[in-house]
């Protein structure tokens, strides 16, 4: 196996939960919610994600698991914001917190236990193709189905329907809801979605990753995916771009400094953050004055009846 | 009505504050500040261990309270304030971050005793402790050697701070005496615990060629990764075979129990005064896990190696020792370096081809 090979497979494993999460997240904010509780949501999907695996021995009940828990706190979220009309920043920040108490107390009966991980696809013939081999046909099932997701959000958004009531209400809600959309029961599904994501891109760590449950393992990934979305300026296709480069810049950076290129690694493990504020800086230069969020993103909707 | 409310309230509130009373003056109350979560599988799970230790040997006669996932800085000096203030006599502090932070709130309380771990500022009522890992690091450093076909190991460090370094020293001082031109890689993970990237790290170290990993992170992810892969690892801080069952060559295991007891038995028994104790293998205060997965002289070496090093006569740090700009250390401490020299170790030793990130 050539070093540029592992480098690409490294890459695409450490960028599958950043791709899965910010997606989902990318859908909710599209349609007007600022969910900022992914980490905690990611975590409790770690938590609870494990635990089905490790239970029943199937890799994919417990990413069922890990989506069903991630939906049922994003409905814990979605019954503030939405029914109650709290403010979405403080209730997110709140679910982040509430998550990684919960997944502590959810992973506590695990911890210290393994599961075998996510088998990778191997096709005769076509993964054992020199080079490219392994990065197209020898993946987890995780890889494949986070750019399945992608495509089929982009589809979703720009070639249905559907789609363009959802970034409707999330550009104006007012409108949208003169115009006879219920605006709180399509925020509320794109919420659980988000929350279905986040679950299932933290049940990818334990499952496919590193196969083991441990508090805290989510390590900040969620306020990455975050990040990723804003970085993307709310583009499923610059997403995909986004979080490839995310996740090349942190395993390269471990790359060089395994090659001694003498380049302090505190600043290395700074890169992929400064990334994301050049790309900002970029994108707002291109167009100057022209917000690209979802114009109501974070704005609390109460339908006057 | 209200009335009545209020005085029943009341009651209880005096009934509740005389019981409160009644148990914190009973019960020597000790308190525990965890960096990462008590289910780490590493140094926190080892310092809850030793507390767990702590509670089975004085039973009732004292009350553990512990607050884990505190982040190291300012943050952690509400926390350490907040077990004080609750009436913890005896308070621990388990990380190296922890320092400033409890020599403050130790001058606010001077009735209080402060245990910190891995620093080296003490005070009246301020102890420190920390395990010599480097011995252990060294026995590492020979079986490393020995079993390396590609002579090439792979480190993954958390943080360039002397702790750190001088364990990456001895573990080349020790594989040097097998294989004088063995070659280490190193890559920090700026991080105590991060496993997706401390996986990462181990698989960009298996990539360059490195085919046994060490690690002074603290999660098993580097050694289930050797492990996937078919290449050996040493464990850190805990036993981590579970996740390398032919992959663990051993594990440099923190012992604090007899340490803590020892302690609170002081505080108990009102002998308690400002230390500073450095244990190591002699005091097994820095105990090895089984050598396995070697073959039976590497096990008869590292069990000499330990062995010599318990009884003294064997130092990691033998003089001379000679740093990369290839000059040697002044030596002071006679025949090897001085306890301060290693605990403020800042250089790498001839024969790391790389430089400490950030000097």
């Amino acid at each position: 196996m050539g070093l540029l090979e592992a480098i690409i497979l490294s890459v695409l494993a450490a960028s599958t939960p950043l791709l899965i999460a910010a997606t989902g997240e990318l859908v909710t904010e599209r349609a007007g919610v600022l969910n900022l509780g992914v980490e905690g949501m990611m975590i409790v999907g770690a938590a609870c994600g494990f635990g089905g695996a490790w239970l029943t021995g199937s890799i994919i009940i417990g990413a069922l698991c890990g989506i069903v828990a991630g939906t049922l706190l994003s409905l814990i979220f979605a019954m503030m914001t939405l029914g109650l009309a709290v403010n979405q920043v403080a209730t997110g920040l709140a679910l982040t917190i509430l998550g990684i108490g919960l997944s502590g107390l959810i992973g506590a009966g695990f911890v210290g236990e393994k599961i075998t991980p996510a088998p990778h696809l191997y096709i005769p013939g076509l993964t054992d193709i020199p080079l490219v081999g392994r990065i197209l046909f020898g993946e987890d099932a995780f890889v494949y189905f986070s750019l399945a997701l992608v495509i089929g959000v982009w589809l979703f958004l720009y070639r249905t329907r559907t789609g363009l009531v959802l970034r409707a209400v999330g550009d104006n809600h007012v409108s949208a809801h003169a115009l006879g959309y219920p605006v709180l029961r399509i925020r509320m599904f794109a919420v659980m979605f988000g929350g279905a994501c986040a679950g299932l891109a933290g049940a990818y760590l334990p499952l496919a990753y590193t196969p083991f449950f441990i508090p805290g393992m989510t390590a900040g990934r969620g306020w990455i995916a975050l990040a990723l979305v804003v970085f993307s300026s709310w583009r499923p296709a610059r997403l995909v771009v986004g979080a490839y480069l995310f996740g090349a810049v942190t395993i390269l950076q471990l790359h060089a400094q395994g090659a001694g290129l003498g380049i302090p690694s505190q600043f290395m493990s700074a890169l992929p953050y400064l990334a994301t504020v050049i790309v900002l800086v970029l994108i707002s230069r291109v167009r100057p004055g022209v917000s690209t969020a979802p114009a109501a993103l974070g704005t609390v909707f109460v339908p006057d009846r | 009505m209200r009335k009545i409310l209020i005085a029943a309230t009341a009651v209880m509130l005096a009934a509740g504050a005389s019981l409160f009373g009644a148990s914190a003056a009973d019960k020597l109350k000790v308190g525990f500040i965890y960096l990462g979560p008590i289910g780490d599988l590493g140094w926190t799970y080892q310092h809850d261990l030793a507390r767990q230790a702590v509670v089975k040997e004085f039973g009732d006669k004292i009350e553990t309270t512990f607050l884990e996932n505190v982040s190291e800085g300012p943050d952690s000096e509400r926390s350490i304030e907040q077990l004080a203030r609750a009436g913890n006599k005896l308070i621990f502090t388990t990380s190296f971050g922890y320092m400033e932070p409890t020599l403050k709130v130790a001058k606010k309380y001077p009735n209080v005793h402060f245990e910190h771990a891995t620093g080296y500022k003490r005070d009246k009522n301020m102890s420190t402790y920390s395990g010599r890992f480097y011995e252990g690091r060294y026995i590492q450093g020979i079986i490393a050697a020995k079993m390396s076909k590609a002579g090439v190991l792979g480190y993954i460090g958390s943080f360039p701070i002397p702790e750190v370094i001088s364990g990456i020293n001895a573990t080349m001082l020790g594989a040097q005496t097998i294989n004088p031109s063995i070659k280490v890689k190193i890559i920090w993970a700026n991080s105590w615990f991060d496993p997706g990237k401390e996986a990462d790290a181990a698989k960009a170290l298996l990539d360059q060629g490195a085919d046994v990993i060490m690690q002074h992170t603290d999660s098993p992810a580097a050694m289930q990764i050797a492990s996937e892969r078919g290449k050996l690892a040493f464990g850190q801080d805990s036993e981590m075979i579970k996740f390398g069952p032919k992959a663990q060559l051993t594990s440099i295991m923190d012992n604090w129990a007899p340490y803590y007891i020892a302690r609170v038995k002081a505080e108990l028994d009102g002998t308690w005064k400002s230390e500073d104790e450095w244990g190591g293998l002699k005091s097994k205060m820095v105990v090895m896990a089984p050598y396995t997965n070697m073959p039976d002289d590497v096990k008869k070496l590292a069990e000499a190696t330990e062995a010599a090093i318990t009884e003294a006569k064997l130092f990691p740090f033998k003089c001379p020792v000679v740093g990369q700009d290839g000059k040697e250390v002044e030596c002071k401490g006679g025949d090897h370096l001085a306890d301060g020299q290693v605990l403020g170790m800042n250089f790498y030793v001839k024969g790391i081809d790389d430089k400490i990130p950030g000097k």
